[in-house]
């Protein structure tokens, strides 16, 4: 029953969890810790601290640990498969419709408008993670990693993985002290 | 072969993209437009429209339509698997310890470091998609699409979702 239940819970965040996994929070709440009362508020926002702390997607991070809280490992994948399958055969049935009619010339205009669209929300995403940088970090620390970023991924082409890690070892090992910023 | 490079594609952004969803979205780029050329500039930006227009989480849509592309039913399992896992299995095996460092600074400040990094990585992207519509549709289209899509998404705050699908309507019926 209780299976069930996490089914239900995290089918219904996946489909109603419009704007990606930050966005679906306040809905996890609202079936965790209001309706079936798995576990209290602030529990909660421990788990969503520690969840924010590593990295990832957030919402399948809390859906595969409240389904492994309430239900054991079966609980961790339903609640898992819950929240991402639905959506995920969604797009493929979409993708792979369009996909069929891919030398319609409709379909081809629909990739060419849709293109700009997506180049603008990333350019959004810039300055939004541009603005949070210099919100935390001040204006000359994340100008010159800004610079420096641009510099050795966009000129020189290095692997961006290997810029975040050096730089997610200097945040833990180097001489930074406690700053006022990290909000989420 | 495919299903370890499907594994790594998406477990790299998986255990290095701090910040949620969207940090995860240009790392993904790099390694299945880049690295592996499973898809061109144009069909990844298809891909996380219509992707955007759909609820739930973006990261693992991706990963399971990308590895779907790839590798059918199983190279979707693989992909969301490696999205998903690792960071998971962290947080079940070291909740207790985690609980003590999640209000260090140190620990929060890891997120803030990459910020400009992943704000350059996005800007890079979103250059591309631009770059890319320009010599798809030339500079007016572009113009037009930018200015406009802008402007309901940004002063006028209309979903993403419906952005989208007017996009979508439009191209079909000017741009085909």
């Amino acid at each position: 029953m209780e299976q069930g239940k996490l089914f239900l819970a995290f089918f219904r965040v996946g489909l109603l969890g419009y704007g990606g996994g930050p966005a679906s929070i306040p809905l996890v709440h609202k079936e965790v810790v209001e309706k079936y009362k798995w576990m209290d508020a602030e529990e909660f926002t421990d788990i969503l601290a520690i969840g924010n702390t590593l990295p990832g997607p957030i919402a399948t991070k809390m859906a595969g640990y409240i389904g492994y809280r309430v239900a054991g490992v079966l609980g961790m994948i339903n609640a898992i498969i819950a929240t991402v399958v639905p959506t995920i055969g969604l797009l493929i049935l979409l993708l792979t419709s369009l996909a069929s009619f891919s030398d319609q010339a409709w379909v081809q205009g629909m990739t060419k408008a849709v293109v700009p669209v997506v180049g603008v929300m990333m350019a959004v995403l810039t300055w939004d993670f541009f603005e949070k940088a210099k919100a935390g970090l001040g204006w000359l620390k994340s100008g010159v990693l800004f610079l420096l970023s641009f510099v050795s991924i966009g000129l020189i082409d290095v692997h961006p993985g290997i810029i975040i890690v050096t730089l997610l070892l200097i945040a833990l090992y180097g001489p930074v002290r406690g700053m006022e910023g990290g909000e989420r | 072969m495919t299903y370890v490079e499907i594994f790594l594609a998406f477990f790299i952004p998986g255990i290095i993209g701090y910040g949620g969803g969207p940090a995860s979205i240009p790392l993904i780029e790099y390694e299945v437009v880049e690295r592996y050329q499973w898809l061109t500039v144009d069909e990844f930006a298809e891909v996380l429209a219509l992707g955007n227009a759909l609820p739930g989480p973006i990261a693992t849509k991706m990963a399971g339509y990308i590895g779907y592309d790839q590798a059918g039913v199983l190279g979707a399992s693989v992909g969301v698997f490696a999205t998903v896992a690792p960071s998971l299995v962290l947080m079940i095996v070291l909740l207790g310890l985690l609980n003590k460092f999640k209000e260090s600074p140190k620990v929060k400040s890891m997120t803030l470091f990459i910020r400009p990094t992943i704000a350059v990585l996005l800007g890079l992207l979103a250059y591309r998609f631009f770059a890319n519509s320009y010599s798809d549709v030339g500079i007016w289209q572009t113009l037009l699409l930018v200015i406009v899509s802008y402007l309901l998404l940004q002063r006028w705050k209309i979903h993403p979702a419906f952005v989208i699908i007017g996009a979508l309507v439009y191209g079909a019926l000017f741009l085909g």
